[in-house]
């Protein structure tokens, strides 16, 4: 097999559908995408004009949640907040 | 019968994220936002009666919670003396207008990044609300507690493709509610 066709075979092995890309990109939000599977990725981004765009929302929305200021009610102080709702309600 | 119902039971889980998110700009100090979300859950209860089912839940629960804020500023400032309040506003403006002015701008210059960051973290749980309970549940269990998929999956009862399925269109529900103002 000639240079050329190997790198063919190489890169149709890396071909992705959309759905299997978008997976991997939700995954990466959580860094729970192999390396592998983010060069894929990447692979597909290149040609994929939807994915890309996928992809920008995905990692913006990551972004946004985890700006410091974005403040949480820790599952401790809920509980608290529900005894004292519980209590008032059982009063 | 009211088209928006109050279900008190789902207060915390559903509400509590938001209102902390409007509540720790404004007095900014954890345990004094928390009390005031508790007491404002208390007097939604209380009063619960007189929701007519005009304005959303939320909706509500904010305009009690705005109440209970004035109020918060009002003790303060009758425990400092009203002093501080006539040489703050010589033209004679009344307490009230005063109170509301300081619960309604931010109280300085560099206040300003908070206060935009605030209406993201409203923003965000705001959108929260609009996915199914369960969906909310787990997005949120994934995305912002930092829980694994495998625990996640335990306790829902439902397999890792599952999770990820859910994950996948709140991620998306949670972008195009996002979309307008803040991407
Ligand atoms: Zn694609």
């Amino acid at each position: 097999m000639s240079g050329e066709k190997l790198v063919l075979v190489e890169f149709m092995s890396f071909k992705l559908e959309c759905d299997k890309a978008n997976h991997i990109c939700d995954k990466n939000q959580y860094k729970e995408a192999t390396f592998r599977e983010k060069v894929r990725l990447i692979f597909h981004l290149i040609y994929c004009r939807a994915c890309r765009k996928y992809t920008a929302r995905n990692n913006k929305l990551t972004k946004l949640i985890k700006t410091p200021d974005v403040k949480t009610v820790s599952a401790e102080d809920k509980s608290i907040l529900k005894e004292r709702l519980q209590k008032e309600t059982t009063e | 019968m009211p088209i928006n119902l109050l279900n008190p039971n789902l207060w915390v889980d559903k509400y509590s994220d938001y209102l902390y998110n409007y509540t720790i700009v404004r007095v900014n100090n954890h345990e004094i936002a928390q009390d005031l979300i508790s007491e404002t859950f208390l007097a939604g209860l209380k009063s619960k009666d007189n929701f007519k089912g005009e304005a959303t839940e939320r909706t509500w629960l904010i305009s009690i919670l705005k109440r209970k804020i004035i109020d918060h500023y009002r003790k303060i400032n009758s425990n400092k003396g009203k002093a501080e309040i006539r040489v703050t506003y010589s033209d004679g403006e009344s307490e009230g207008d005063w109170l509301e002015e300081r619960i309604s701008d931010p109280y300085d210059k560099t206040a300003e990044d908070t206060m935009e960051n605030e209406e993201l973290g409203m923003a965000i749980f705001g959108c929260l609300e609009g996915l199914a309970e369960k969906q909310a549940a787990i997005f949120r269990k994934k995305t912002i507690d930092g829980i694994d998929t495998e625990t996640i999956c335990n306790e829902y009862n439902i397999t890792p493709s599952n999770l990820w399925v859910i994950i996948h269109r709140a991620r998306k529900a949670m972008a195009d509610c996002l979309e307008k103002s803040w991407f």
